[in-house]
């Protein structure tokens, strides 16, 4: 750019400088941009990485453990329906259901009524009888006696106490306080405006509902607005009046309906606006006890100084309580939205004060086959049916996979017919899972009339799943392995055979394993073809062998997740966390087998 | 289990079979070795593979097919008042009879029931002692004619070396067997199911509800096959998935190839990797769990109507996924790319991105399509992230917001649970999953083909 004559026009040369200038700023912000965006790309994809991962250790870590309950269990020869002398076979077979109850409700003596039974009854997990029964089996001394047993409980009670039910807040108000009595309908007058923040949560809550209800309002309006419109379009064309005069029809209603809720939600915002006062707390509510006196309160009414209330528990003693020996429990989620409500909290807290209630590890999770119960639900069945599974896979593709990569590498002629395989293997490594599930269902099923659900068609099925990639990876294996030392053993007079036998194939292993070991991890987290041969069916048996029904742990994982209880949301996360851990150490073994044992040549 | 034990025994008879082979060949030398055509203990795998080989064939084959046999068998002597039954009763009879066979009962078996499971129990014993009887007996034959035939000029090295061969050309043709098992079963289901519904309707039909009525004087859903929707659903989340993984991942792919240092890339690659190696059901309750639920709240406050099963959700989920196919295929094809071309492009002043995008990136556009291609075809036969976040109704919509359904979404729920196997319900899954091999295997022959032009360019 030496510009010869450039002297004459100096002007016109800063000028053309500037604009170069600019352009090369121009120039180095597209590339710090381009620079940025690829920053941006891998950042954005490692995050939606650690997103995944942070969100199943958070839901599933919980799973691990599991709220225990002491009860104190008669263990009532008559109740269990015993002889004098039980052999085992007996203690074994009693039911041990009945026991359980009465020690429920001898610790909770002023519950009746069916109803609240069957509530007081739900507190414990369904497996409770048999962690009695095995407590008894271990001892069978302890028949006649009463003893404390750690019981699980249900897994409502675990989720809630686990904070994954509702939101739970406790404050303790900075006055004494006063009560009107220790049972029934208790008044407790506090000073310094003690209940002032209940009852501006409450007053917050309202409004929310009113903003919730008046979002819901304005859809109504805007449907409503649509089908005016819809119906003058039909009038005018006249073209169907049976659907204009059903739309007429909708119109009503659901302009009756946005009335209601404008209606309600005035209602509800005059009630939050509304100065000081007092507010009636209801089921659809937030709920808030006043542990108090060693009793629990349930506040049904509310100003600034004063709650009235409900004992749950009743309260030891009916005198004045002193600041910070008394507090305020709130439990966001309404009563009516909770599957635990505020009678069972009262339990919680009594069994909470004497120390009875205690997170321990869930082994049974690591024990069990799959149960509708979440509480008793395990993994372990789902562990051997994978097992049984993969040992099938393996069996069957390993020896297969080197057989048929020895002969493509080392012996096959180039002709139409090897290169037809070669074609074929290449293209089954990219056939979508699932269609290997419809060749095992009817292949395997229909034709050969397999039994369903068991692991060794499973494993069938994988096998040809996961062939490819062993074929791939050992062919490549063998590809690396330096002809000189097929030189030198075919110069010693070594047959073909041989010389792949004894030196090629040893060599190669390594690289061959790994790949073995990568094809069987994608052989363990796979879903789709085992739906198609059964193994989706609900087996509470742990497997004992290869044509028992079974299921792997991706279906476990499946299946877990479509259930709906709560507490499923953690048994699936910890099943995936399991999974997972089972397939980095395949894949960490690969990578050691790679490191250390792989020639470089 | 017999079968098992029967092989368990097989196997032994075959080692005593190369210990006797191999002492057979010495005696026949005295000991001198060099006498021998090949080393001793060629003679006793001779031995062994004609002791095994026949007799396992036999045991494998056998274990195949009778079952079918002895069920033929007892179907074909059934007393006449059941022979005359329809193919459907009469299946449910013979289920019958498996099932008293097994003890697995529920009701209690009616005569005619017992009669046959008597039957069939007599058929399975006697199919069982025939195949111990012929399973051991060609073993020892085989067993005694190598003793026989070992003498110190056999081949037997060479005649081990042709077994092997065979054994290795057999374990290479199982890829073909698989293909054309897929191939067959898809096609014989598919051609009885255009038998009831016209090849015309399931392709260019525009409804699909496959319900169809278990009695007959039920109301409605005599069931429609119109797949229109369905492929409408599967290309809609595809696009979704695509749209996702292709900057993502194209975009990673040129920052580690040209931008970042050695160390990040060593970090940063097995990281993608990762993702490529989750299971998809993990994927599948991350979509329905998380994803779905964050979507909806999203839309919710912004005020659109986005359903609990959006096609979004499902998409951005296995659109994650496939990064890393997307990924690692642009990556090695924009590595290969000659270090020529890009000395060229700064040679004339371009700067990096400007090199990247005039000069790199053309250069290798044909192997980034056969990237796409590839993850493309993942996207279609995806199973588990569609069955678990993806909707059952087949809407035919391009709105993101709404649920729709797929290829593989309709195969799992079609076949799901216990069905009868002829009625078109289920036949329809594998003409759905005829369509769905044929599209991917075309795809990727497509992309191969495109990867391989490429390679042939630079290399």
């Amino acid at each position: 750019m030496t510009d010869v004559t450039g002297r004459a026009a100096p002007r016109r040369e800063l000028k053309k400088r500037s604009t170069s200038d600019a352009n090369v700023r121009k120039r180095r912000a597209r590339e710090r941009r381009f620079q940025a965006y690829g920053v941006a790309a891998l950042g954005s994809a490692i995050a939606m990485l650690v997103f995944l991962m942070v969100t199943i250790v958070g839901n599933g870590y919980s799973a691990f453990f599991q709220h225990e309950v002491a009860l104190n269990v008669d263990i009532n020869r008559d109740r269990l329906n015993l002889g004098p002398s039980p052999d085992e076979d007996a203690l074994a077979r009693a039911s041990y259901r009945l026991v359980v109850r009465d020690a429920l409700k001898a610790e909770f003596d002023t519950v009746s009524g069916r109803r609240e039974l069957r509530t007081l009854y739900g507190f414990v997990s369904n497996g409770a009888d048999f962690a009695v029964r095995d407590a008894v089996l271990a001892n069978p001394e302890i028949v006649g006696t009463t003893q404390q047993i750690w019981i699980k409980t249900s897994d409502d009670i675990d989720t809630l106490l686990k904070g994954q039910m509702s939101d739970v807040a406790r404050w303790q108000p900075q006055s004494a306080a006063s009560v009107t009595g220790t049972t029934g309908t208790v008044t407790i007058t506090a000073g310094g405006q003690a209940f002032a923040t209940v009852l501006e949560q409450v007053k917050a809550h309202l409004q929310d509902v009113a903003d919730e209800l008046a979002v819901r309002q304005a859809r109504l309006e805007s449907i409503v607005e649509d089908q005016k419109a819809a119906v003058a379009e039909l009038t005018r064309s006249n073209s169907n009046p049976e659907e204009a005069a059903r739309l007429v029809g909708d119109i009503a209603a659901n302009e009756a309906a946005a009335k209601q809720l404008s209606e309600r939600i005035a209602g509800l915002r005059q009630r939050a606006a509304a100065a000081a006062g007092s507010e009636v707390l209801v089921a659809d509510l937030p709920s808030y006890l006043v542990k108090i006196n060693g009793g629990l309160v349930k506040i049904t009414e509310v100003s600034a100084g004063e709650a009235k209330g409900e004992a749950l528990l009743p309260l030891q003693r009916g005198t004045p309580a002193p600041q910070g020996s008394w507090e305020i429990v709130s439990y966001l989620t309404p009563e009516a939205d909770r599957r635990v409500k505020d009678m069972e909290i009262a339990w919680i807290t009594k069994l909470q004060a004497e120390d009875r209630i205690e997170e321990r590890f869930n082994i049974a999770f690591f024990q069990n086959g799959d149960s509708r119960e979440p509480e008793i639900a395990g993994i372990w069945g789902a562990v051997v049916g994978s097992f049984f599974t993969l040992v099938t896979t393996l069996l069957i593709s390993f020896p297969i996979g080197v057989l048929a990569a020895v002969y493509l590498e080392e012996f096959a002629p180039r002709n139409r017919w090897t290169d037809l395989i070669e074609v074929n293997i290449n293209n089954l490594a990219a056939v979508p899972s699932i269609v290997f599930g419809l060749l095992g269902l009817a292949v395997f099923l229909n034709f050969f009339g397999m039994p369903r659900s068991a692991p060794l068609v499973g494993g069938i099925v994988l096998a040809l799943m996961t062939l490819p990639t062993i074929i791939i990876a050992s062919r490549a294996a063998l590809k690396s392995v330096p002809p000189s030392i097929r030189q030198a053993a075919l110069g010693m007079g070594a047959s073909r055979l041989q010389t792949i036998a004894h030196h090629v194939l040893p060599l190669a292993m390594p690289g061959i394993l790994t790949g073995t070991i990568i094809g069987m991890a994608q052989a363990l987290g796979e879903t789709a073809p085992l739906l198609m041969i059964g193994m989706v069916a609900f087996i509470v048996d742990i497997p004992g062998g290869f044509t028992d029904p079974a299921t792997v742990m991706p279906v476990q994982i499946y299946l877990w997740a479509d259930s709906p209880e709560r507490a499923f949301v953690a048994k699936t996360s910890a099943a995936i966390m399991v999974l997972l851990a089972f397939l980095i150490v395949m894949n960490a073994i690969a990578v050691v087998l790679r490191k250390r044992f792989e020639n470089r040549w | 289990m017999s079968g098992l034990f029967l092989a368990g025994i097989v196997l032994v008879l075959a080692m005593a079979a190369y210990w006797l082979g191999r002492r057979r060949a010495l005696a026949s030398v005295s000991g001198r070795i060099r006498d021998l055509h090949s080393l001793p203990e060629y003679y006793g795998y001779y031995a062994a593979a004609w002791c095994a080989i026949p007799a396992l064939a036999v045991l494998i084959i056998w274990s195949v097919f009778s079952g079918t046999l002895v069920e033929a068998l007892v179907k074909s002597s059934l007393p006449s008042t059941v022979g005359s039954l329809s193919a459907d009763q009469l299946s449910l009879f013979m289920s019958d009879v498996r099932n008293t066979v097994t003890g697995n009962i529920v009701s209690t078996p009616t005569p005619e029931v017992t009669a046959a499971a008597a039957h069939y129990q007599s058929l399975e014993a006697l199919s069982q002692w025939a195949l111990t009887v012929v399973g051991l007996a060609l073993a020892v034959a085989g067993l005694l004619y190598a003793r026989r035939s070992i003498v110190p000029r056999l081949r037997s090295r060479e005649r081990v070396e042709q077994v092997v061969m065979v054994i290795m050309i057999g374990a290479s043709t199982i890829a073909i067997l698989t293909t054309v098992g897929i191939v067959l079963s898809l096609l014989l289901e598919a051609m009885r199911f255009f038998a009831k519904v016209p090849i015309t309707e399931f392709l260019f039909g525009l409804e699909w509800s496959p319900q169809t009525a278990i009695r007959a004087d039920q109301v409605g859903s005599s069931g429609a096959f119109g797949a229109i929707p369905v492929f409408a659903g599967t290309l809609l989340i595809t696009f979704i998935a695509l749209s996702v993984a292709v900057p993502i991942g194209l975009l990673s792919a040129i920052y580690m190839a040209e931008y970042a240092s050695p160390r990040v890339r060593a970090f940063a690659k097995p990281l993608l990797e990762i993702l490529a190696g989750i299971p998809t059901v993990v994927y599948g309750f991350f979509a329905a769990l998380t994803v779905a639920p964050m979507i909806r709240g999203w839309g919710e406050s912004v005020g659109l109507d986005v359903s609990s099963e959006s096609a979004l959700a499902a998409g951005m989920v296995m659109g994650i996924m496939i990064i890393p196919f997307v990924s690692s295929l642009s990556d090695d094809v924009i590595t290969a790319v000659p270090r020529a071309l890009r000395d060229g492009s700064y040679g004339l002043g371009a700067t990096k991105s400007e090199t990247i995008i005039r000069v790199v990136l053309p250069a290798a556009l044909p192997g980034i399509v056969g990237a796409v291609l590839l993850a493309t075809s993942r996207a279609i036969g995806e199973t588990m992230i569609v069955v678990m976040a993806a909707g059952l109704a087949a809407n035919l919509t391009a709105n993101p917001f709404e649920a729709v359904t797929t290829v593989t979404v309709q195969i799992v729920t079609l076949l799901v649970g216990d069905q009868e196997f002829d009625s078109a319900k289920t036949l329809a899954a594998f003409a759905l999953g005829l369509v769905l091999f044929f599209v991917t295997l075309a795809l990727n022959v497509l992309a191969l083909s495109v990867v391989r032009k490429y390679r042939e360019k630079y290399d």
